[in-house]
Order: structure tokens, then C-alpha cells, then sequence
């Protein structure tokens, strides 16, 4: 067993053998005036031993992997962890290729710095875009590890291997440990990008396990695993914001004297006034700072504001479900065309047409925003539950007026992300704070104010018409769509999706349709619009799989087989068969990615299979199917509703198939099916805020609701499909699929077709 | 005011507010800070603690409450994480991101104490007042049933 080392008095790191907890932050030059955090009252974690207090010896090939001349290895995470796995996975995936032991290696939550190249964890991206970069990152380490042998014993590098942490010649059987190595290694230039070979994949050999134990486990079943408000400073103070109800807003008048009266609040500060476009500024309000939680929360309920509403106040969910409504009901911006969509629809045999409806979601991360951070001496530190460090960084020192350079920006465990965390507001929040006070303040968002001032998934409307022939077959498709897209909160005005938004499931969908045309139409964002996991899939997954299985009723058919016909047969289809101009796909090239339609039939047949689909409406269940690409990964879902005396149906069973490619920690990538199912069943059964007077009405899990253990099925049975080729997204492809294929079982038992989500409304449940 | 925490006598200040909820006491000025916020009004269970060994929501138990009472968090659930809920969690590997573990933990341990041996349904309703938004509730069926010693499987 490795103990907890620190390569600096800051980084606390968690050993890869994957059988320690502890803290994890990152390395960064410490401030005068900072002492140890901690957030933990257990015993500190064992002194730093004098060799990794001096960590700089050793060999640095890059920014990820530093091993020592003791051989103790350590591999830096640039990216968040928010329950995906990615502490885990991606120093994995840099072992393995490396050859190392994992007993030896630990793990060290980097920083946000724009030398580790991308950080934004989001998009399902870290192993998708980054497996082969973090092999090579891997294997240029072995490379000189290997010259550095090869060259002490004159062999040729070809003839030795490294792995167990060692470098081994097989023909002669002699074996040099890594840190032996290190010195000599050291000195050796770094292998350009081009001159780095990997490894075969069949080597990988802790990637390919079923199951590892969870890096950060320990920790957290034993409440010791650092998250965002778990950091503590001497002299901190805590703050909790008043926020303007709309978006806009601003205080009209305030008194604090009552705040004031509070015993432990120390001040009531002005907020700086966000201006549009909204981006990730400090949200507005007025600052209640005290010595706790509770006098600071207790102040803001004394705290006497009212607030000018500003334009937004006219902001509606029902005005808005109208106007969106009328949005679709007329032309929009053509982005899809193939064939001639309106002379197939006008020669017809029969023109069938609905219409969706999806709300503002809110994220609802378990752990609500909070951050904190001390600036002293022109210099600010954060710790924050940040999914996008470096932006965190950017709008620190924006908001500070002062160099990136000045800003350290350290990454905690995620209490959930989901999208909410890429943004930074809360982290430039506690800067601001901290320089108005003086002293390190960590600010503190209510499950209110999650609610309230979230980054929600844009509302939406559908239209969408198919015409059959006379013999039934579906011969033209036409699809609009209408969203505040999410640019609207980085450029003010913008109100119509482009082209970048209609990849999630309008123009990457494989249709075997000869006429077709989607168009996006405009809606007026009314609240800060951002990402949610799988976005826009989430609402053109639901019409799309909805609309596919009325037009099965409407055929007479079975769903599973209208889903196949819809598809088409196995063929990849470019640009020209979507009739589309370009697809920026997620930004995987097309060549690596094609949009394939063998791989959604697949999904779709393997999961019916296992859900036993012929038997659909038997044994008191009743099924409900539904399919969708999204971040490149082919997804296929099957719920099974059963009748419910007090709650008119219950999910009781639910097949997932997934084919996200290769599969790095398999383990993570179930769990990540799991929580999709579940998240996907939350979105279509209980999801949405609604605005009334351009405030949000929901504030706390009474009326925001959210899966219970109660609403989710028994049975989730998995089925990782292993096609190999390149690694797809993992942690957004489980959610879109399941709105659908919920509302489709729940037409199958009810036959009440519900087309504007939540279900739970149409069903007073 | 004193409270035992863990087995320790801790004793508050005597200007803090009887009123502050345990949640705020335990993890402002006590430095525990296993046991997390979630919504403030006992409706999502992060906060779960043993009040002599009751499960209780601790954002909505005023700290007077627990005057001459013991507290046990999820720091003190166990010494080195060996209780059988501790260890059937990390075997089943159910955490995701991990922050609302503590309080599911905490209520599947009072579950275990009063019922060793729970069926399906009394595991849903008796974890019914802990949401997870990662969706780690198969795993936390499965590792109950476990830690019970009763087949992982649903029935």
C-alpha cells in the first residue's frame, strides 16, 4: 500500500493502487498568507516525505506523467470529476500505455491552466477526443524509459518492453526499474508527437478490466472527500446572495439594517450589476456575508430588498409555449433538404402531424453551487467544484481586473456537474467577495438558488409532419424546431438556433425518408440558456422517437419494426444522403465518425432482443422503444411500464444498449448507463421550471422533483455493446432516448399520447 | 451547550443560536464536513445523521435539540469505514460524484439497525427521502441487500 504523499505541501494526491482516499487539489505556488485548508477533521494526511516535497527531480515528458528517481509515478487529471470516473480513467489509460504499476502511481488533480490543453469536462469529450493523446502522453515516458535501457545494455529499444514498472530485454531477461531509469531517461530529448508509438490496445490491460475500485471511494463512504464548500480557510467568512428574481433585474431599494442586526453578519454588499450578454459574470443582488451558513442565511431572510424586474418581467411559460408554438407553425431556417418535401407532402395519401413541447430544465446538482476563494497581495485562489477551470480563471481575474497570471483556480470533487458547473458565475462571485471583505470568502447557493438562477436547458417546440403513401410508407419528413439557443447567453439577441445546434438529432438523424426538411425557428430566450447533459438531444430525441412511434400506430405497425424501416438498412450516410451542408458532429471529422445507420439498427435490434419485445403487451407490462445518436455513441432504449393503482403507471424494468466504441473503464461506463436511464426518467416524468412573471416558480424538491428510488425501475439490465474503433461520448448518449421510449410505453398501457413533457402533468401524478 | 459528536464531547459556545440547524453546527463549527447541504427543508436526506441513533435530518434539527444527545456523522459511522454499509457501498462501487453518499449511507445504516434484514419495498420506502441525482439508486438497492446479507438481486 502507497501512503498519501504530497508533492507539495498543497497537493494532496490519491494513490492509483485505488485502495487509499483522501484530498486531491492540485500543485500551485502557495500565498503568503494562505495556511493548510482543510475540510476534513479527521487526522491531516501523513507528512510529505523530503524526496516528494522536492519533486521537481525526475523524468517530465509532459504535463501529465512525472515519475520519480525513486520511481514513484504521478499522473495528473486535467479534467473534472463529477461521478463519470475520469480521476480514474484517464491516469488508467496513461499507466497502461506507460507500463506501470499501479501500486505506484498516484493521482494529481491539476489546476486550471491553459498548459494542459483543453479542461472544459463537457460534451462527453475527455476519453472521446483525448484517448490518443493521453496514450501518447503514456507512452513518451516509456519511450525514453526504453532508450535509457537499451542504451545501458546496447540492445536495440525494439527488443525491450516496459511493463510492471520495469524495463525488461526478454532475449537476455534483464530487468531495470523505472526509477532507475529516471536519471539517464531525464536527459533524453522528449519523442515528438509523429515519433510516439502506442502500445497494441490488447496491452491496455487495467483499461479492459470489468471493474476497478473507485479512486475516490474511500473518501467519500467515509465522509472524508473534499467538495466545493467542504474547503475551509482561517478567518473565513461565508456568504449567501439575494439575486434579482428575473433575469435583468437589479435592486430598487434595500435597507440592511435588519440583516445587519443578525448576530455574525459582519456586512450586506453590493453585488456588481450583471449587463447583458449574461456570459458567466457574478449573478447580481446583494451579499449577506457573516462568520456561518446560518447567520448568513438567517440575514437574507431579515435582509429588505425589492427589486426593479427590468424587461423580462413579461416572461411567461405560458406566453412562451404560444409564441414558440406559432414559431413552428411557420417557416423557419432551412438547414435540412433532401428531395422535395413539399411536393411528397402534397401528393400524400395521408400527412400525419404533432406537435412537443419540453421546458426549461434546471440541472439540480445534488451539491448546489459554492466556491471559495481569498485574494491577497494582487493575487486571487479559488477552490471551486468547477468543470471549466480555466474559464473560472478567465472570469476571476475579469472580474478582479487582474493578469490570468495571478488567478490559481483549484479544482474540487463535483457534488454533480451536468453542465451547470462549466459555468463560473458562482466562482467569480466568491473573488469578488473575498476582495471586497478582505478575507477568504466562500459563497454558498440555496437549493433555491440553484433553482432559481440556473444555466437551464433551453424550453422547446416541435413541429412535425410525415407523409405516407398509399401503401403506408413514409415518403416525406419535415421537422422545424424552435429554442433560445445557448449562444443567446454569450451574444445578446440571439434568438434562432444555427446550424452547430441541429447536429443533436435533426440533421445527424438517419432516415431512410427519400424527402426531407427540417428548419430552426426562433424563440426569445427569457433566462440564461446553457448546457445540460445531452442539450438539445434531450428534447429532439423525445419528438423524434415519439413521432416515430405514432407513425407505427398510424402504419399499423410494430414500433420496433417502424424504427427499422425509419433507419433504413445498415449504410453510412454523408452529408449528401442528409441532405445537410455541413455537420460539425460533435467535432469528430466525419471519416472517424460517419454518421452510421448499421450501428443504430443494431442497438435497436439488441435491445428489443433482450427486452423480449414480441411478448410487449403481455405479462401484465407494457413496452415502450426509442433510439438515438448523440455525441457520436448509438444508444437504444426500452422501458416497461405496469399498471399503478395511486399513480396510474410504474416503471418497473428498463434495457439500455449502448455503443459507445472502445471502452475505457467499463465499470464507470455502466454506472454512467445507469444514471442516464434514471436522469433521462427524472427529465421525461418530472422535469421542468416554469416562469411567471419572468421569475422561476419551482424553488426547492417540493415542487422541483426529481427521480425518487421509488420511480425507478427495479431492473435496469445493460448492455454495453463493444464494437471497438474509436471511443465515443459515454456520459450524455444514456439520457436521450429514455423521454420517448417513457412516453411511448406509457401510450402503449394508457393510450393517452403525451406530447408536452413533464409526464407526471398529463397524468396529475 | 454540549453535544456528543462521534463519541466526543464537544461543547458550543454559549452565544450560538439554539436555532442553527445541526447541519450548520456540525459542519461550520464543528469541521465536520462529511455530512452535506442539499435543500435545507429535509427534502432530499444529504444531511441524514444519527441522533441516538435515529435517522435524522439534520438541516431541520435545531442544535438545541441535540443538547446532552449524541450525534454520530458520517465521519464517525465507523472506524476505518468498516461498517458493513461502508464496505458493501465500495464493493458494489455505488458512489458516483459521491455528495449525497454520505446521507444514504447514514439512512441505510438506521435502516439495517432497526430492520437487518428489509424487503425491496421497505428499501424504497425507507430510502424514499434521499434523492441522487447521479441515479446511483440500483446500487444502493443492491448494496443494502448486501450489507444484509441478503442476495444482491432484486426479487
Amino acid at each position: 500500500m502507497t501512503a498519501p504523499v504530497r508533492v507539495t505541501r498543497r497537493a494532496f494526491l490519491v494513490g492509483l493502487n485505488l485502495s487509499l482516499g483522501g484530498l486531491a487539489l492540485g500543485v500551485y505556488p502557495r500565498l503568503a498568507t494562505a495556511d493548510e485548508p482543510s475540510g476534513r477533521a479527521g487526522p491531516a494526511p501523513q507528512p510529505a516525505s523530503e524526496a516528494h516535497e522536492d519533486a521537481t527531480k525526475g523524468l517530465d515528458p509532459n504535463v501529465l506523467v512525472h515519475i520519480g528517481d525513486d520511481g514513484h509515478t504521478t499522473i495528473v487529471c486535467h479534467r473534472s470529476e463529477m461521478g463519470q470516473g475520469v480521476r480514474s480513467s484517464i491516469p488508467i489509460l496513461i499507466a497502461d500505455e506507460l507500463g506501470a504499476t499501479l501500486e505506484r502511481v498516484v493521482v494529481l488533480q491539476a489546476d486550471g491552466d491553459k498548459k494542459y490543453g483543453d479542461q472544459n469536462t463537457d460534451g462527453s469529450s475527455s476519453i472521446r477526443r483525448f484517448y490518443d493523446d493521453l496514450r501518447r502522453a503514456g507512452a513518451a515516458a516509456r519511450m525514453m524509459l526504453i532508450s535509457a535501457a537499451a542504451k545501458r545494455w546496447n540492445v536495440k529499444p525494439e527488443s525491450c518492453v516496459a511493463r510492471d514498472h520495469q524495463v525488461i530485454h526478454p532475449p537476455t531477461q534483464r530487468a531495470l526499474g523505472f526509477g532507475e531509469l529516471v536519471p539517464a531517461a531525464s536527459k533524453l530529448p522528449v519523442p515528438a508527437a509523429k515519433a510516439i508509438t502506442l502500445r497494441p490496445e490488447s496491452e491496455l490491460v487495467n483499461v479492459k478490466k470489468a471493474s476497478l475500485p473507485l479512486l475516490d471511494g474511500p473518501a467519500i463512504v467515509t465522509g472524508t472527500a473534499l467538495f466545493g464548500a467542504d474547503v475551509k480557510l482561517p478567518g473565513q467568512l461565508i456568504a449567501v446572495i439575494a439575486r434579482p428574481p428575473t433575469v435583468g433585474g437589479k435592486v430598487a431599494r434595500y435597507d440592511a439594517a435588519r440583516a445587519l442586526k443578525i448576530p455574525g453578519v459582519r456586512r450586506v454588499v453590493e453585488m456588481p450589476v450583471p449587463k447583458a450578454p449574461w456570459m458567466f459574470q457574478p449573478w447580481g443582488g446583494l451579499a449577506i456575508v457573516a462568520d456561518t451558513t446560518w447567520a448568513a442565511l438567517k440575514g437574507r431572510a431579515a435582509l429588505e430588498v425589492s427589486w426593479d424586474p427590468g424587461s423580462n418581467e413579461v416572461a411567461d411559460s405560458a406566453t412562451m409555449r404560444d409564441e414558440m408554438l406559432s414559431s413552428v407553425r411557420t417557416a423557419g431556417t432551412p438547414l435540412r433538404s433532401l428531395g422535395d418535401a413539399d411536393a411528397a407532402l402534397a401528393s400524400a395519401a395521408k400527412v400525419i402531424e404533432a406537435e412537443y413541447l419540453v421546458p426549461h430544465l434546471a440541472h439540480i446538482t445534488m451539491e448546489p453551487p459554492a466556491a471559495i476563494a481569498q485574494v491577497a497581495s494582487g493575487r486571487a485562489e479559488v477552490w471551486a467544484p468547477t468543470q471549466n477551470p480555466q474559464a473560472a480563471r478567465t472570469e476571476v481575474a475579469r472580474v478582479l481586473g487582474i493578469g490570468e497570471d495571478k488567478v490559481t483556480v483549484h479544482v474540487t470533487l463535483l457534488g454533480g456537474g451536468f453542465g451547470r458547473k462549466s459555468k463560473a458565475d458562482f466562482v467569480s462571485e466568491a473573488a469578488f467577495l473575498a476582495r471586497e471583505m478582505g478575507a477568504p470568502v466562500r459563497v454558498q447557493w440555496t437549493r433555491e438558488d440553484d433553482l432559481r438562477h440556473d444555466y437551464y436547458n433551453a424550453v422547446n417546440a416541435q413541429r412535425l409532419r410525415a407523409g405516407l403513401d398509399g401503401r403506408g410508407a413514409v415518403i416525406a419528413w419535415h421537422h422545424r424546431t424552435a429554442f433560445p439557443p445557448i449562444k443567446s447567453t454569450f451574444v445578446a439577441g440571439t434568438t434562432t438556433p444555427a446550424i452547430d445546434d441541429l447536429q443533436q438529432g435533426v440533421l445527424d438523424l438517419a432516415l431512410s425518408t427519400p424527402n426531407v426538411r427540417a428548419e430552426a425557428c426562433a424563440a426569445t430566450p427569457r433566462v440564461r440558456i446553457g448546457w445540460y447533459r445531452s442539450v438539445y438531444n434531450i428534447f429532439h430525441a423525445f419528438a423524434v422517437g415519439s413521432f416515430i412511434d405514432e407513425l407505427a400506430v398510424a402504419r399499423g405497425m410494430d414500433p420496433r419494426d417502424a424504427w427499422l424501416d425509419m433507419i433504413g438498412p445498415a449504410r453510412i450516410l454523408g452529408l449528401q444522403d442528409l441532405g445537410i451542408a455541413k455537420l460539425s458532429n460533435y467535432g469528430e471529422p466525419l471519416d472517424r465518425h460517419p454518421v452510421d445507420a448499421g450501428r443504430l439498427r443494431r442497438v435497436v435490434e439488441r435491445v428489443t432482443e433482450a427486452s423480449r419485445w414480441s411478448t410487449r403487451k403481455q405479462q401484465g407490462r407494457t413496452l415502450g422503444l426509442a433510439a438515438h445518436r448523440s455525441f457520436v455513441t448509438y444508444t437504444a432504449v426500452v422501458l416497461s411500464v405496469v399498471p399503478d393503482k395511486q399513480r396510474v403507471f410504474r416503471i418497473d424494468e428498463a434495457w439500455i444498449s449502448m455503443d459507445p466504441g472502445t471502452v475505457v473503464n467499463q465499470d464507470r461506463v455502466r454506472s454512467q448507463m445507469e444514471g442516464g436511464v434514471i436522469m433521462g426518467i427524472s427529465n421525461a416524468l418530472f422535469g421542468g421550471v416554469t416562469l411567471k412573471q419572468g421569475a422561476v416558480q419551482q424553488s426547492n424538491f417540493r415542487d422541483a422533483r426529481i427521480a425518487r428510488i421509488r420511480d425507478v425501475p427495479r431492473k435496469i439490465h445493460l448492455d454495453l455493446v463493444a464494437s471497438g474503433g474509436p471511443p465515443c461520448g459515454v456520459g450524455e448518449p444514456p439520457v436521450p432516448p429514455v423521454g420517448a421510449a417513457l412516453a411511448n410505453a406509457v401510450f402503449a398501457l394508457t393510450g393517452k399520447r403525451v406530447r408536452e413533457l413533464p409526464i407526471a402533468a398529463a397524468f396529475r401524478i | 451547550m454540549k453535544i456528543r459528536v462521534n463519541g466526543v464531547d464537544q461543547t458550543l459556545d454559549d452565544n450560538v443560536d439554539p436555532d442553527m440547524p445541526l447541519l450548520w453546527a456540525i459542519r461550520d463549527l464543528l469541521g465536520l464536513t462529511g455530512t452535506k447541504y442539499g435543500c435545507g427543508e429535509a427534502l432530499c436526506g444529504s444531511c441524514t445523521v444519527h441522533l441516538d441513533g435515529h435517522a435524522v435530518r439534520s438541516c431541520v434539527t435545531p442544535v438545541r435539540r441535540a443538547s446532552g444527545r449524541s450525534v454520530v456523522t458520517i465521519e464517525g459511522l465507523s472506524k476505518d469505514g468498516n461498517h458493513p454499509v461502508q464496505k458493501a457501498w465500495l464493493a458494489l462501487r455505488v458512489p458516483q460524484c459521491g455528495f449525497c453518499q454520505s446521507g444514504q449511507i447514514m439512512s441505510a445504516a438506521a435502516l439495517l439497525a432497526a430492520r437487518p434484514r428489509p424487503t425491496d419495498d421497505e428499501i424504497d420506502t425507507s430510502m424514499a427521502g434521499n434523492l441522487c441525482r447521479c441515479g446511483t439508486y440500483p446500487r444502493i438497492r443492491a448494496a443494502i441487500r448486501k450489507a444484509a446479507g441478503l442476495p444482491e438481486d432484486a426479487t
